[in-house]
Order: C-alpha cells, then structure tokens, then sequence
C-alpha cells in the first residue's frame, strides 16, 4: 500500500518534471542513481543479514534480549547502538522490522531507530564545525534522553 | 560540463567497484556457511529474498522522490522561511522545511549555522534541524511499511514533540547563560 502510493507519486512527479525541464529530470536521475548505488552495497549485506539472524538466532533468544520484559538497562543500550551505529537509517527500518517480526519488543527498536536518526554521533566532527561545541552538545544529549522517553512510552502504547 | 560528466563517470564507477568487492565477500561468507549449516542458510535466505523483494518494491522510488525534491526546493527557499517567523508558525515552518525529503543531515548543518548567523530563533532553528534528520516524509512511508502505521505514527508524533521541547530546551539555556555572562 505504502510502496504504491510512493511508486505512483514519484513517476507523476518525474514525468511532470520532465515535462517541465528536461535538464533538471536528468540532474535528478543522475543523483539518484548515485545515491542508490551508495546505498545498495549497505541493503545487500542487511538483506542477508536479516536472513542469517532468521535462520542462525532461535526466537526464543531474541525474545530473551529483547523482548518484552522491558528494562531500563536493554531500553538504554539500544538506544547507544543506534546512536554509534553506521547503518543509514532507510535500511535500518526494514532490519528493525525483521526484529520485531522475530520476537523483538517495539521499546528497543523505537529507542534504536529514534537515536539513529536523532544522535548524530557519525556527522559529530560536521556538526562540531558548523555548530560549535555547546550546541552540538546540547542537542545530542538531550536527543538520546528524549529517545530513551519516547521509546518507553511507545512501549506502554503498542 | 565535461569535467562534471567525468566525475559523475568516477561517482557511478567507484560505486559499482564498491558493490562488486561487497558481493564477493558476501558470496564468500554464504557458500561456507551453507557447507557447514545447508537447512538453516536455505531458510534463512528465503527469508532474505522476501524482505530484498519489499526492499527493491519502495527503496528506488524513495530514492528517486528524494532526488526529485532535491532539485525542485531551492536551498534558498528554506533560508528565506525560517529567518523571520516565530512562535508556533515558526514552530510550524521549521517542522515543514525539515519534512522536505531534502538531502543527507550533514546538508542541513550549514544551513542551520547559517541561520543562526542571521540571528533566526535557535528554538526554530533546533527544530529544523532535528526534524530534517528524524522525519523526512519518505522515510516515514518507509517506515509505516516495514513497522506498520501504528508505531510509524506514534514515534513520528512523540518526535516532533521532543524536538519542540529540546528546541526550547536549548534557546532558554544558551540565552540564559548569555543573560549571566553580560552581568558579569
């Protein structure tokens, strides 16, 4: 459902664009093109990733680290696994999805994906740079206490 | 134009080297652990091939929807915005043009330090910022796909109001201390 609606309007509106400006559907095409052989290598080896964890890490284990017997101390390391990890995050969604499907408990994976996108501990040294020490501070510590929030109430509402 | 045609050459050529190198150890890896595990690599891997399936399904059009919006919202357009308003249509604008599916956070960066050059509200400026990495649309669709609409929507809800709340947070602290450091 969701891929249909994404499928359909991205053709509209790279049809549109090449109706438009031709120049710029190319540039567009181009970008794109680049950045999805970027991404593609870090997609395989999370396809196959997802299928070892399947076939190798029996249910029970998973639910045993990560289930539902929610505490603090499995909320809290999730959230600095994703906050360190080097995974982009649109190929983080389906891995998480995969653990969830296998006995993951929603809590973790909310505090993994919030501190992935939010704590930008990769893009630091750039963030550092343009923003200066104490606001970059303030904004990663804050995020990875808010994750950690917003994954435990996720947890209570799911 | 010719020198950026080569370099676009190189961009597409580095990456195809990049996939190659990762495929072969991917091979490499599968073939030996299929010698020593066959049942469990072959219910594993068909496991891969349904979610590679739902991958391939919406990963390109993402791709491309974000490409697309690349080159039609000038940079420019979200420097004119968020300099000016505050309050909750600051608040607003700033979730919007952070929304945009627009280019990679370390874009974003610049453009936020920009901003608060021209003295824009750090609070909107946090915002902004925060939801570009957080909450670009495709990225939610994505989501919702693979995590299904429920926990799309309340992580994306429980998001937005963090980052308000941090956006606050930090505007109050940094103007505090400035307060405490002119007394002084």
């Amino acid at each position: 459902m969701v891929a249909w609606i994404i499928n359909i309007s991205t053709i509209l509106l790279f049809i549109y664009t090449i109706i438009k400006d031709k120049e710029k559907a190319k540039k567009a095409f181009v970008k794109s093109i680049i950045k999805f052989l970027n991404l593609l290598p870090m997609m395989i080896v999370i396809i196959v990733l997802i299928g070892l964890i399947f076939g190798f890490i029996p249910p029970e284990l998973i639910k045993s680290y990560l289930g539902s017997n929610d505490n603090i101390l499995q909320v809290v390391a999730a959230a600095i696994f994703g906050a360190i990890t080097l995974i982009p995050s649109l190929v983080a969604l389906p891995l998480a999805g995969s653990l969830v499907e296998a006995g993951a408990s929603y809590t973790p994976i909310a505090a993994f994906i919030t501190t992935l996108t939010m704590v930008g501990f990769v893009t630091l040294p750039i963030e550092l740079k343009e923003l200066g020490k104490k606001l970059t501070i303030l904004r990663n510590v804050f995020a990875f206490i808010f994750a950690i929030i917003i994954s435990l109430i996720i947890g209570v509402l799911m | 134009m010719e020198t950026q045609n080569i370099k676009i050459e190189n961009k597409i050529k580095n990456g195809l080297i990049k996939l190659a190198k990762y495929l072969m150890v991917i091979i490499v890896i599968l073939f030996s652990l299929y010698y020593f595990f066959p049942t469990k690599i072959t219910a594993g891997l068909d496991i891969s091939a349904n979610y590679g399936i739902e991958m391939i399904a919406i990963f390109p059009a993402v791709i491309v929807l974000m490409g697309l919006a690349d080159v039609w919202i000038p940079k420019s357009l979200i420097n004119k915005y968020l300099g000016e308003e505050s309050g909750i249509k600051g608040i607003i604008l700033s979730i919007i043009m952070g929304t945009l599916p627009t280019g990679p956070v370390y874009i974003a960066f610049p453009i936020a330090a920009e901003l608060l050059r021209k003295k824009a509200r750090i609070s909107n400026v946090m915002i902004f910022l925060g939801v570009w990495a957080s909450s670009k649309i495709p990225q939610v669709g994505v989501e919702i796909n693979f995590l299904g609409f429920k926990f799309a929507m309340l992580r994306l809800v429980f998001t937005l109001i963090s980052l308000i709340i941090i956006g606050y947070l930090i505007e109050y602290i940094i103007n505090e201390k400035g307060k405490r450091e002119a007394e002084v």
